[in-house]
């Protein structure tokens, strides 16, 4: 689209979106969101980016492609089951840990590691679409 | 975010024994595939790393399953609750000698295909993500087989059925188009039933736990429209299975993709629909699936013979196989009609038959095209001349698939002859022995006309080249595990029928899940 007010505003809100998504994302545990919100989310953003400024530019900012992304977000997913093992539980048990940053306490767990894996999934996924159907359009 | 400083006391809700490694093995099938479905979907451009690392988790699958069936036959059947939740509330995986054996021959059919695979997928093919949709296809057929939980077992089902629609259409030919069209419409029909059935299931017991369903739909009596439920699934997975009169996708789309995809969906995904039935037709819901047993008879004998007389209208060696897959989806059915144990038995044999069998078959309409430039019977012809090794491959399989001795399927057709017979259902026996006829004939046109017939002059357009050594390799495998059930039959009957009597009485099923005994 080649509206002067669009493509001004697109990098922001790209930004903004992306942003946002990680907020969704790891909000997610006990709130509303979650991996697979802000996984719409940032793909929603790359949508936008798209259409103010083409396909490959997209494809050019996000480096790797879509699918790709997806694909080391269902690996996440699946390795984040994985420290059960060691710790004698069940698949996909939700391991936490309490580590202090500057007398902070930060909550990590295999569930978060687990959304990310969602969270990237959900991105590429949705991503190669839209960056698919935003394609057809020029041909 | 944990809550600080307060101790919880989690027994009511949660595991609190540790589990040892060696129960991962029920996870294991599941859990490498996915793995390396994602790590192929992230090199996808390294296509010659694709059929390296398929071969190589796929033989692991193989062995994990392998090792996941004999703790099973040693120890009954073995369950996992993810995320420690306790059962019914989380999702359980649970194993016992039905899923075990299954999902074993079908990670043995899949590395078998994917060996063959090697030369026969170019490049387009595997850039587009042949070797990543196969890999996360076996991931929902082991899913499928070795869950514990119906809404997962939904979960699998969507898994490998939308795998199998990119499978279908790689390659994207107009032909492939319109049958993954069809293919995609009624299999998402025969899923939303799936998935309804499912609600329904979950508002009249409140859980979905296999085990605890098990329980309960014994107990429940009345008090619930359990025969709506069990003919809604067992709609919905006729439709999975390709039965009549629910069968018109497959002949419709099975054609169309290379032969090696066929080889895969021939081969496992009609077994996913078996599979299901006799879970839940038998094990969950065990009168009303008894009392079924008069439709599921008729449905069975009109599925086999309309799978023999569609295998002897066709012309396509590849059409041919997907009619003999139908005709042995109604021989299974027929084994759940009967019931008891030697019907089970036999139906559950079949299935560990016809998976590489109808595997192979398509893999050999495969090799035929390779040698003999063509599937049409119209114009292939002297291929025993050509290749008497291809002919003794096509001669062994056609008698397995047949069910003649010395193949792999004369005796699970022998123990549900008499199966029928001792129950008095002469016309599932007539129909057993007249399906195996026709589908003889039909294979008999197939070997006369392609390898007999001496070389036509004029029709053979095609000129024929060599065939892959890796698809000879993978036919061998195949032809070898048929000739081993059909001559060493005793371990697969042993197997079948401790297989059968699982489901018949799932109180070691049940004990798995719920060690403390009871439900929920």
């Amino acid at each position: 689209m080649q509206t002067l007010i669009f493509r001004t505003a697109a990098p922001y809100l790209t930004g903004l979106m992306l942003m946002f998504s990680v907020f969704v994302l790891l909000r997610g545990h006990n709130e509303p969101g979650g991996g697979f919100t802000g996984g719409l989310i940032a793909a929603s953003a790359f949508g936008i980016h798209g259409i103010a400024f083409g396909v490959p530019a997209v494809r050019r900012a996000l480096n790797f492609h879509p699918m790709a992304i997806a694909g080391f977000g269902l690996f996440v997913a699946a390795v984040a089951g994985l420290p059960s093992l060691v710790f004698g539980v069940p698949f996909l048990t939700g391991l936490w840990s309490a580590p202090s940053f500057f007398g902070i306490s930060v909550d990590l767990s295999t569930v978060m590691i687990f959304d990310i894996g969602v969270y990237l999934v959900v991105v590429g996924s949705f991503t190669s679409i839209a960056l698919a159907l935003e394609d057809r359009e020029h041909d | 975010m944990a809550v600080q400083g307060e101790i919880i006391d989690k027994t009511a809700a949660m595991i609190a024994a540790p589990v040892p490694a060696a129960d991962w093995l029920v996870i294991a099938p599941v859990l490498l595939p996915i793995l390396a479905g994602a790590v192929l979907l992230m090199i996808r451009h390294s296509v010659r790393w694709h059929a390296v690392l398929s071969v190589a988790v796929l033989a692991v699958l193989v062995g994990a399953n392998g090792l996941l069936l004999r703790r099973v036959l040693a120890e009954g059947p073995v369950s996992m609750t993810m995320g420690s939740w306790l059962p019914p509330f989380g999702i359980s995986f649970t194993v016992d000698a039905l899923g075990a054996v299954f999902s074993l021959t079908a990670s043995i059919v899949a590395v078998c295909c994917c060996v063959s695979s090697v030369r026969d997928v170019d490049a387009t093919g595997r850039r587009y993500g042949f070797y990543p949709f196969l890999l996360l296809m076996m991931a929902g057929v082991s899913g499928a087989f070795l869950t514990g939980d119906v809404f997962n077992l939904y979960v699998w089902f969507e898994v490998f059925l939308i795998s199998s629609f990119g499978l279908l259409i790689l390659g994207s030919e107009k032909s492939q188009i319109d049958g993954a069209t069809k293919y995609a419409i009624l299999n998402l029909v025969g899923t939303t039933l799936f998935l309804i059935a499912t609600g329904y299931l979950y508002g009249t017991f409140g859980t979905l736990n296999m085990a605890d369903l098990a329980t309960k739909a014994g107990q429940i009596g009345d008090a619930a429209p359990l025969m709506t439920l069990a003919s809604l699934f067992l709609l919905a997975f006729a439709m999975k299975a390709a039965a009549f009169p629910v069968n018109f996708w497959l002949p419709a789309s099975y054609h169309t993709p290379p032969a090696i995809t066929g080889a895969l969906f021939g081969g496992l995904l009609t077994k996913v629909g078996i599979y299901a039935l006799l879970r839940i037709l038998v094990m969950i819901f065990a009168v009303e699936g008894v009392a079924l047993a008069g439709v599921i008879g008729w449905v069975a004998v009109a599925t086999m013979l309309l799978g023999a007389l569609g295998a002897l209208a066709q012309s396509d060696i590849r059409r041919i196989a997907g009619f003999l897959v139908i005709s042995g989806v109604g021989t299974m059915l027929a084994g759940i009609a009967l019931g008891g144990n030697g019907g089970l038995s036999g139906a559950i044999f079949y299935a560990l038959h016809s998976m590489p069998a109808l595997s192979a078959l398509y893999l050999l309409g495969g090799l035929v095209r390779q040698r003999g430039g063509s599937f049409s019977l119209h114009q292939l012809s002297g291929l025993y001349g050509a290749s008497p090794f291809l002919t003794l491959l096509a001669f062994i399989i056609s008698l397995a698939v047949a069910g003649l001795p010395p193949g792999s399927g004369l005796w699970p057709k022998v123990m549900l002859v008499r199966a029928a017979l001792d129950s008095g259902a002469w016309q599932i026996a007539a129909a057993i022995l007249l399906s195996g006829f026709l589908a003889t004939i039909a294979l008999g046109r197939v070997f006369i006309l392609a390898f007999w017939r001496t070389e036509i002059a004029g029709v053979q357009a095609v000129a024929g080249g060599s065939m892959s050594i890796m698809g000879c390799c993978a036919v061998v495998i195949l032809t070898l595990a048929m000739l081993a059930m059909g001559v060493m039959p005793e371990p697969f009957v042993r197997v079948s029928g401790t297989a059968a009597s699982g489901l018949l009485d799932a109180s070691s099923y049940v004990r798995a899940v719920f060690p403390g005994g009871g439900g929920s």
